[in-house]
């Protein structure tokens, strides 16, 4: 199968830690800022009100704390992006500089969303993001290493294991993660499963004339 | 060991295996809507691709729309400019769209099954989560986000790894006065919040089975709130009856086809799964979503939980929750003022779900403090709700009647909560910000007892303003 896109093997730079389980993708961007025709500007609003208050004043949060300016790798716990599909999520955070996600858990279609962005969401227990999360916080400079290979997270003097989805593992280390192309591929398979459905064949749409 | 509808329309579907593992899987039924797919026909035309099959696709408009004025242009410009360009891509691409001048306009997710889009053994796609609403016709329906959108207007297929199937029993039968959306709450509930992430929930048993289709859709609608990306109810009788005759239901013998074919589709009896809850439906009490997800649901006569009583990852979230809604551990729920009741959304915005609510606050008056507006999901629902009058009860009980769209839902119309406004809602989520307002805090219910919520001018339990009525 054709290379589609950029293969990722690794990735490296800061890390941020957000926290808190479920955090939904309401959260991560608002609805009212989703009426735009393109996601091009929407990195600038990522988590907007966890990190403004009304009257547009920073609040404390990770996201407009410079000591974590640059980081392209988000720590996160569980269930993280649940609730609407909106793309615009992880959009905004790829946007805002977001390159990799390492979690306790998260929501599969968020997840999803993530890989057809060329961003991993990687696995790990309790205690590894706790641990990465207190070395992120103590030492913002700190440096990750995330081998999607080898399935490794190299911080400071560690190394942590983390998990990878087959697929994920797969699609990102083959340059295959822009599904577009490899779907189109079975074209043909795509055209005979049509026609043995029943409803394709057999009794399809009553389409009202006129 | 028979096989579970799940396994039947994944294996029907199933074009091929990729090289990543995961299945293609061909989409029977794509829809869309304005907020999702610009950016989804940018891509294409970035690529130089067209739709490979612009009649698998329907497109309406509902997020953005007001519910007041919807003359055109919109007072919104950014409103204006995604209508128009789902008007410009749906006509280049020859996509049919049900626009507000149609007289099918409505949420995506009340269109489908109201149009007879959505049938059983479909596999149906949309970029919005709530699309696991289809799946109450014995569809296999998933939310997706935008190139995922892009890639089924490219290739009609999507790749997806395998779900496994949890059951879902509910037993025994709803008293008067609880709904279907008390019983999504308590599983929700129960199960938690990520209690079905790698799952789809099949609902099943005695309680399920007695539900009229309407009621089945809420139910579906709400398991993406547990985790779960889909959620099912077997095809029978209920869902032949509700389909026959609707726009795009084949008809006369071509339907008889079908019933044979919705039959077959759905989970044998000695289907397998993959593990299962029971629920017991005699004992349910109406539900109260307080905090900030859907999970943090009580009996309206139970108190918020207190924080020692909880887990210690719930008690995080638990936290959170009373830091956002300024509401006190160990308080009753009933009794709790409000400030807005709100009954719509593809939850609960289905002309049955305006009866009950009409019915019950027919000859009454909502509390003076209290904004309350109705909002029908579709046009269809509207003109049904006015051509039995229901809009004249609305009003006269002093609340407003609006036209269809997903409104105070999620706060991208004119439709948002104001400052710290408390709103009784018959929505899907009270997710922090969800109805437009950071501080604005929502109190999921089923519309009945947002009625009584309106009337009370606080939460009151539905059952002690009416008896009978629907389920």
């Amino acid at each position: 199968m054709s290379e589609s896109a950029p293969v990722i093997r690794e990735i490296s730079g800061g890390a941020i830690a957000v926290r808190g389980n479920d955090i939904d993708t309401d959260r991560i961007i608002p609805a009212r800022y989703m009426k735009e025709l393109t996601f091009d500007r929407l990195g600038q609003y990522s988590f907007y009100d966890q990190r403004f208050d009304s009257s547009g004043n920073a609040l404390d949060h990770p996201l407009n704390d410079s000591r974590f300016e640059g980081a392209g790798i988000l720590l996160v716990n569980k269930n993280f992006g649940c609730g609407s599909s909106r793309e615009h999520a992880p959009q905004a955070l790829m946007r805002w500089g977001i390159r990799a996600i390492i979690g306790e858990s998260f929501a599969e279609i968020f997840a999803g969303n993530c890989t057809a962005l060329g961003v991993p969401t990687l696995t790990v227990g309790h205690g590894e993001i706790e641990e990465l999360m207190r070395l992120v916080e103590a030492e913002p400079q700190t440096e990750l290493r995330i081998d999607l290979e080898s399935r490794q997270v190299q911080a400071g003097g560690s190394k942590i294991s983390v998990s990878l989805s087959a697929s994920q593992a797969q699609v990102f280390l083959s340059g295959t993660w822009d599904t577009t192309t490899s779907l189109l591929e079975g074209l043909e398979e795509i055209q005979a499963a049509a026609a043995r459905l029943p409803y394709v064949k057999d009794f399809p749409y009553d389409r009202p004339r006129g | 060991m028979g096989k579970n509808l799940l396994k039947k329309v994944w294996e029907l579907h199933k074009v091929r295996t990729l090289p990543s593992g995961q299945d293609q899987l061909y989409i029977g039924l794509h829809l869309i809507h304005e907020v999702t797919s610009p950016q989804a026909f940018a891509m294409l035309a970035e690529r130089g691709l067209k739709v490979l099959h612009p009649e698998r696709t329907y497109a309406t408009v509902d997020h953005i729309v007001p519910t007041d004025d919807q003359s055109r242009p919109f007072k919104d410009e950014l409103a204006e400019q995604m209508i128009q360009a789902l008007e410009r891509n749906t006509a280049e691409h020859g996509i049919p769209f049900f626009g507000l001048d149609s007289g099918l306009q409505g949420i995506v997710h009340i269109i489908g099954p109201e149009l007879g889009l959505s049938q059983p053994g479909m596999t149906i796609a949309c970029g919005d989560s709530h699309t696991s609403t289809h799946g109450a016709l014995g569809a296999i329906a998933l939310g997706i986000g935008t190139s995922q959108v892009r890639d089924v207007l490219a290739t009609q297929t999507l790749a997806f790894n395998p779900l496994k199937v949890r059951r879902i029993e509910v037993k025994g039968a709803l008293r008067s006065g609880v709904y279907s959306k008390d019983i999504i709450l308590k599983v929700i509930a129960e199960l938690g919040v990520k209690g079905g992430l790698g799952h789809a929930y099949e609902y099943g048993g005695p309680a399920i089975e007695a539900l009229p289709m309407e009621a089945r859709l809420t139910i579906c609608n709400m398991s993406i709130e547990g985790g779960a990306r889909v959620g099912y109810i077997n095809p029978d009788q209920t869902t032949f009856d509700y389909l026959k005759d609707r726009r795009f239901v084949p008809k006369g013998e071509e339907f008889e086809r079908a019933v044979k074919f919705w039959k077959r589709i759905a989970s044998d009896p000695d289907a397998e799964y993959d593990d299962s809850f029971e629920l017991d439906a005699d004992n349910l009490q109406p539900m109260v979503a307080w905090g900030i997800n859907p999970g943090q649901a009580v009996g309206v006569l139970e108190k918020l939980p207190v924080l020692n009583a909880l887990k210690a990852e719930d008690r995080e979230v638990a936290e959170i929750a009373y830091s956002h809604t300024r509401f006190h551990p160990g308080q009753p729920i009933k009794g709790q003022k409000i400030d807005v009741a709100f009954i719509g959304s593809c939850t609960n915005g289905r002309i049955s779900d305006l009866r009950e609510a009409a019915r019950l606050v027919q000859g009454h008056k909502a509390a003076a403090h209290v904004k309350a507006l109705v909002v029908p999901g579709s046009q269809a629902v509207a003109e049904q709700a006015e051509s039995e009058g229901l809009h004249e009860i609305f009003r006269r009980a002093g609340f407003q009647w609006r036209q269809a769209g997903c409104s105070m839902c999620l706060g991208m119309n004119p439709d948002v909560l104001q400052g710290d406004q408390i709103c009784a809602s018959s929505s899907n989520r009270n997710f922090i910000g969800r109805q437009g307002s950071p501080k604005g805090r929502t109190l999921l219910m089923s519309p009945a007892m947002v009625s009584a919520a309106a009337l009370a001018g606080e939460v009151a339990d539905v059952r002690e303003i009416a008896q009978g009525g629907r389920k």
